[in-house]
This record gives C-alpha cells, sequence and structure tokens, in this order.
C-alpha cells in the first residue's frame, strides 16, 4: 500500500500534499490541546509499532505480499489525532531512509493509511462499542491499581477488530483508486499512461480481494491481539 | 516523561524486531512477491510490457540510503535477516525520536494529571 515515487502523476501527489498538509496542522493543534507530555513516550511507542508491524510481510502464497498498519489500534490507544501523527511519523522515515513508500507519494500515503484508516477505523470502532476508553497517564498508577477495572468489554475488542478490518480495507481502496485513475488523467500520445500503467478495472479487484480476505483480517486479529496484551501488561492505559 | 514507564510495551516491540524476519522469510518459503504495486521500473516493463516516460523519471528522485530495508551486499539468506533487523532498530530509533521530539514540542506543558 506504500505508493513508490512514479505511479502517481502530479496532479494526484500534488492534491494529495495539498489535503494532507492542513490534516497535520489540524493533528497538531489537536494534540497540542489534547495530548499530556505523560503521554508522549506512548506516541513514540505507538509509531514504532507502527514501524516495525510492517515490516511483517504477509505472503500471499505464490502472488503478492501485504501487512497490517496497526492504525485503528494506535487510534484506540492514543486518540485518533495523535494517530494521525504517530502514522505520519512513521510513513515519512519509511520513505526517507527506507524508500518504502515515494517521496512525491507522502502526501497520498499519509492521506490513505494515516488519516483515512485511522479516521475510519476509530470511526466504526467508536460506533460499536459505543462508549471509549481513554489512555490514562501513569501518574494515576500507583494510587489507581486497586481499584481500576478494566473496561475493555468484548463490546470493545469486536469494535476494534471491526474497525480494523474496515481502515485498512478504505486505505486499501484509496490506494487502489489513486493509482488507477493515472491512465485517464495522464496519457501520452501513444494512448500509453505515463504513471501507474493499470486502470481501476485492474487495480480496485488486485488490491481490495488481498485486503478484504486476508490483510484485513491480519489487521483485526493483531489489533485485538495487542488490546488483549495491554489489558494484561498495562491495564492502566486502558480504562473507563 | 519517561520513556521507561512502558516497559511492557518496549519489550514487546524488541521482540517484534528480533521477529521481523518472518516478514521475509514467510514470504521467500511461500514464493509470494513483494506488494501489488510496489514495483521497480524493471518489474513494471516485466508486467506491463512498457516503463511509462513519467513513472521512470520520479523512481529515480529519490535515493534511499538503506533501501528495502536492505543493506548493500546483505541482500541474501541470514546476512539479509540480520540487515532487516538492524533497519528495525535503526527506523524504530528514528521514529521514535521524532515523536518525542514533536511530542515535547505539541503536548500539554504542565499535563501531567
Amino acid at each position: 500500500m506504500h505508493i513508490p515515487d512514479g505511479y502517481l502523476g502530479p496532479i494526484t501527489y500534488g492534491s494529495l500534499w495539498a489535503a494532507v498538509i492542513p490534516i497535520w496542522i489540524y493533528a497538531s493543534k489537536k494534540i497540542k490541546k489534547i495530548l499530556k507530555a505523560s503521554q508522549v513516550p506512548l506516541l513514540a511507542l505507538s509509531a514504532a509499532f507502527s514501524f516495525v508491524i510492517m515490516m511483517f510481510n504477509v505472503p500471499l502464497p505464490g502472488g503478492t505480499t501485504g501487512h497490517a498498519t496497526g492504525a485503528t489500534l494506535i487510534a484506540i490507544l492514543i486518540g485518533p489525532w495523535p494517530a494521525v501523527i504517530a502514522l505520519s511519523i512513521t510513513l515519512i522515515v519509511q520513505a526517507l531512509i527506507f524508500g518504502d513508500g515515494g517521496i512525491t507519494a507522502i502526501g497520498a500515503n499519509c492521506f490513505n493509511m494515516g488519516f483515512g484508516g485511522v479516521l475510519v477505523g476509530y470511526g466504526i470502532y467508536k460506533l460499536i462499542s459505543g462508549s471509549k476508553f481513554k489512555v490514562q497517564s501513569l501518574k494515576f498508577k500507583n494510587s489507581d491499581t486497586e481499584t481500576h477495572r478494566s473496561s475493555l468489554s468484548t463490546r470493545h475488542l469486536i469494535g476494534a477488530g471491526i474497525g480494523a478490518y474496515a481502515g485498512i480495507n478504505l486505505a486499501a481502496f484509496l490506494t487502489a483508486v489513486e493509482l488507477g485513475i493515472q491512465p485517464l488523467l495522464h496519457s501520452g500520445t501513444d494512448g500509453r499512461s505515463l504513471y501507474s500503467p493499470f486502470p481501476l478495472s485492474i487495480t480496485i479487484p488486485a488490491i481490495m480481494l488481498e485486503h478484504i480476505f486476508l490483510f484485513g483480517i491480519v489487521e483485526a486479529v493483531l489489533t485485538v491481539s495487542v488490546l488483549l496484551y495491554i489489558k494484561k501488561s498495562h491495564p492502566e492505559l486502558i480504562r473507563g | 516523561m519517561k520513556i521507561s514507564n512502558y516497559k511492557k510495551l518496549r519489550i514487546g516491540i524488541a521482540i517484534l524486531i528480533i521477529l521481523s524476519p518472518v516478514g521475509l522469510i514467510l514470504p521467500e518459503l511461500l514464493k509470494a512477491g513483494g506488494a501489488w504495486g510496489e514495483w521497480g521500473a524493471d518489474e513494471i516493463e516485466k508486467i506491463a510490457g512498457y516503463v511509462p516516460h513519467g513513472l521512470k523519471k520520479l523512481s529515480e528522485l529519490w535515493k534511499a540510503p538503506i533501501p528495502d530495508y536492505a543493506f548493500s551486499g546483505w541482500d541474501k539468506g541470514l546476512k539479509s535477516y540480520m540487515g532487516y533487523i538492524f533497519s528495525g532498530i535503526i527506523g524504530a530509533a528514528l521514529v521514535i525520536g521524532v515523536s518525542m521530539l514533536i511530542g515535547k514540542i505539541f503536548a500539554r506543558k504542565n499535563g501531567n494529571s
């Protein structure tokens, strides 16, 4: 899902840069308002988690590979706007240092995975779970540990799983559409595309089928598993 | 605000980094290639029959220092797995560093409660 340089023409990558910059500004303002200094390490660890989890390429036997993103999980833990920032930091480091995703496509990749995937995943999670649990700063840990009761209910877990599944599929869909419109937007005099050569009728089934049937499920299982791990290892992070 | 507070989360991420070569080994075993739509120019020529002009030009725009999480000369077998783990360490450290910096700039100053 990391679009490389060259697959998107200037109209598409330019528009998505233009879309993502106000998103970053808005997310930064939100962070200023809601993120406590004590939660910054959790933001950093979330971004690192996302970076590392994307290294786990899941194979489609004989075909392509894909990976989870952790977008919905991170939004549930630190809130959607801090998650937008965490995912964006990860995606920018991946592009600059590891060539995973293009420089021109940073806007697109951050928009797809870091914004679309996060907001839709989190939105559906909230819709299904009904309420949300909060990430709490560790200052309360000592005084509250005994009385603490985790509110991570089955409903939360179901919401998290479905949200994660929907979030990654939306990110995949955005990617497929952006790639698929290239032949329409930029074709040379010989009728050949100047950028990504495949039409929507190829990109959408190719990208969506693998996410609907495999990578989406991987994302959902990962999200629920990590929430259960955190419930056990750091119950103070999950509170009602 | 100390990162050492989240000990089990840090351990979890460290374990994931050590296990990350699974993300190379499994696709090798199951004969799966790269992600759909993330091919290089030469691969795209095989698939589409031509290299789009704009794609070729733009794809040469940036030379990443550690392309594909692999160090040059360390592209096969055990060495590629070691390189992958090093990439994971470098990447995670960078991401944590940048996040802490951005967090420090933006997070609420007296927001410990």
